[in-house]
């Protein structure tokens, strides 16, 4: 048998954007196991629900994660709101959904973004971000933030977009759709990509199904399954159906959230054309009593959320279920048995958030 | 700052941040803020690094890491905290993890406030702890 070594991987890692620590067990160049070892950024978020107001709590579950932030605000809210069975305004839904599915393309970009670095492709990726930028500047003009952008509130939302800023976004997501052709082009044909990604790090559909992946890592495996079905916000008025692969690859991974970068233009335009007038909130009174359990489509995969009130302003617990969570046991899965050079891309491809997942 | 004597290199470690403020950060080294223009390249090894730019208040585990890569670092070195978690824990402050900004562990130079914080405030930050650089090898070599 070949000797074995260990070798830290990790928390401060130029590769890594945020710190997870991995103990990569080699067999020469063969990574044989890989012991990840988290709490580098682990909080304690959920218990602040002790000291903050439920209708405060909204800023900290925004701060949950700066890159899903709007997402992780919306999540808290339906689920209170659908404690304390609240029925939200129709426009305030229609907006919900458009901020969300615009994080969803800014999340995609920046993935794209990080995974050219990590091919080493530098052009490509500032081309990614600087798209992803003119998302930025959507919410910068519609909300007066670029990251973290509080909006949402319980009931509704806080801002409320005029018709011409939404037909200067329908603009923007025009002009977008054309410039991301030639980088969808380099991702998908280029045979330098296709050489690293095809291949690589697959994971089969009974594997992803067994270890729990969710989201695009779910689907390039050929689940198919979004949790965007569930009709949440305006979700079930407009049309769309989950984007699937079958290889299961590096590949599919990107081709995945290529192709729902896609779908989030034709969501956009969609949404737009149907937004109703009408108000964006409806006024909150009393305190949530009862549990409830909410299931939200993240970027990166479905994230659930759950709220117990108690019938004061506190909440007795607020509990949240990240993608990455799920993500990480088919992550290890992948792992094994590939190279050591491959093992930060592997990573990559399940588009890590670790200050989600220890929150 | 007429102009600057080298071309600092900039590190940055997440040390308990929401990630608001880390792609922030690398936004900035993106061409449309472009703090290489400056001559400030980002790099991932302590040992290169001028500028340490922390993100997030501190936790247990990562007070460690943050206080060995401070100590990885060449003399003379800057510390800048990015975001308002980094200069005193934020909306985090009361969690029972953290511990409290930067300053809890290592010597802070600058303090960049917002949260997120912008961009161009962070920009403004690197280049205030660049002057502070200077200062600081001036005073190391008259020593
Ligand atoms: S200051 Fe705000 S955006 Fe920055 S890490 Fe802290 S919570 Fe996130």
């Amino acid at each position: 048998m070949a000797k074995r070594s260990i070798i830290p991987f990790g928390p401060q890692h130029p590769v890594l954007p945020e710190p997870i620590h991995l103990d990569l067990v080699l067999e020469d160049e063969v990574v044989v196991e890989a012991i990840p070892n988290i709490g580098f950024v682990h909080r304690g978020l959920e218990k602040l629900v002790k000291t903050r107001g439920y209708k405060q709590y909204v800023y900290v579950a925004e701060r949950v994660c700066g890159i899903c932030s709007f997402g992780h605000g919306m999540g808290y809210c339906e689920s209170v709101e659908r404690v304390m069975g609240i029925d939200i305004p129709r426009r305030a839904k229609y907006l919900r959904t458009m901020w969300m599915e615009l994080s969803r393309i800014h999340s995609h970009l920046l993935w794209l973004g990080l995974l050219a670095d990590a091919l080493g492709f530098e052009s490509l990726f500032m081309q990614s971000w600087r798209l992803r930028e003119k998302i930025l500047d959507i919410f910068d003009a519609t909300t007066g933030g670029r990251i973290i952008f509080s909006v949402n509130q319980i009931g509704g939302v806080l801002k409320d977009v005029d018709r011409s800023m939404l037909q200067e976004i329908d603009k923007t997501i025009t002009e977008l759709e054309q410039e991301l052709t030639p980088i969808t082009n380099t991702f998908l044909e280029d045979a330098l990509v296709n050489n690293r990604l095809r291949g690589l790090g697959v994971l089969t559909k009974e594997q992803a199904y067994t270890a729990g992946a969710v989201g695009p890592m779910l689907r390039a495996s050929g689940v198919d399954y979004d949790s965007r079905e569930t009709g949440y916000a305006a979700y079930n008025e407009l049309n769309f159906g989950p984007i699937i692969a079958i290889e299961g690859d590096s590949y599919a991974r990107t081709k995945v959230r290529l192709a729902e970068i896609l779908q989030s233009f034709e969501i956009l335009h969609e949404l737009i054309s149907k937004i109703p007038e009408g108000e964006i909130a409806v006024p909150v009174k009393g305190n949530p009593k009862g549990e409830c359990f909410v299931r939200i489509e993240q970027p990166r995969g479905e994230a659930i959320y759950y709220t117990k009130g108690n019938g004061t302003k506190y909440l007795d617990r607020f509990r949240l279920r990240t993608p990455t969570t799920s993500n990480i046991p088919p992550m290890l899965d992948l792992l094994k048995g590939c190279q050591l050079g491959d093992v930060p891309l592997l990573i990559l491809t399940i588009d890590p958030c670790i200050s989600c997942t220890e929150r | 700052m007429d102009r600057l004597k080298k071309s600092p290199w900039m590190l940055h470690y997440d040390a308990s941040s929401c990630n608001g403020c880390d792609i922030e950060v690398l936004a900035c080294t993106m061409p449309r803020f472009d703090i290489e223009r400056f001559g400030i390249i980002n790099t991932g090894n302590p040992f290169h690094a001028d500028i340490l730019l922390i993100t997030g208040g501190v936790n247990a585990q990562s007070a460690q890491v943050v206080k060995q890569i401070y100590s990885q670092m060449p003399n003379p070195k800057v510390v800048v905290a990015v975001g308002i978690c980094a200069c005193t824990g934020g909306v985090f402050k009361d969690c029972y993890n953290i511990l409290g900004g930067i300053d809890t562990v290592i010597p802070v130079d600058v303090y960049v406030p917002g949260c997120a914080a912008r961009p161009q405030s962070i920009i403004d930050g690197v280049l205030k702890a660049v002057d502070i650089l200077e200062k600081k090898k001036e005073a190391q070599t008259h020593e």
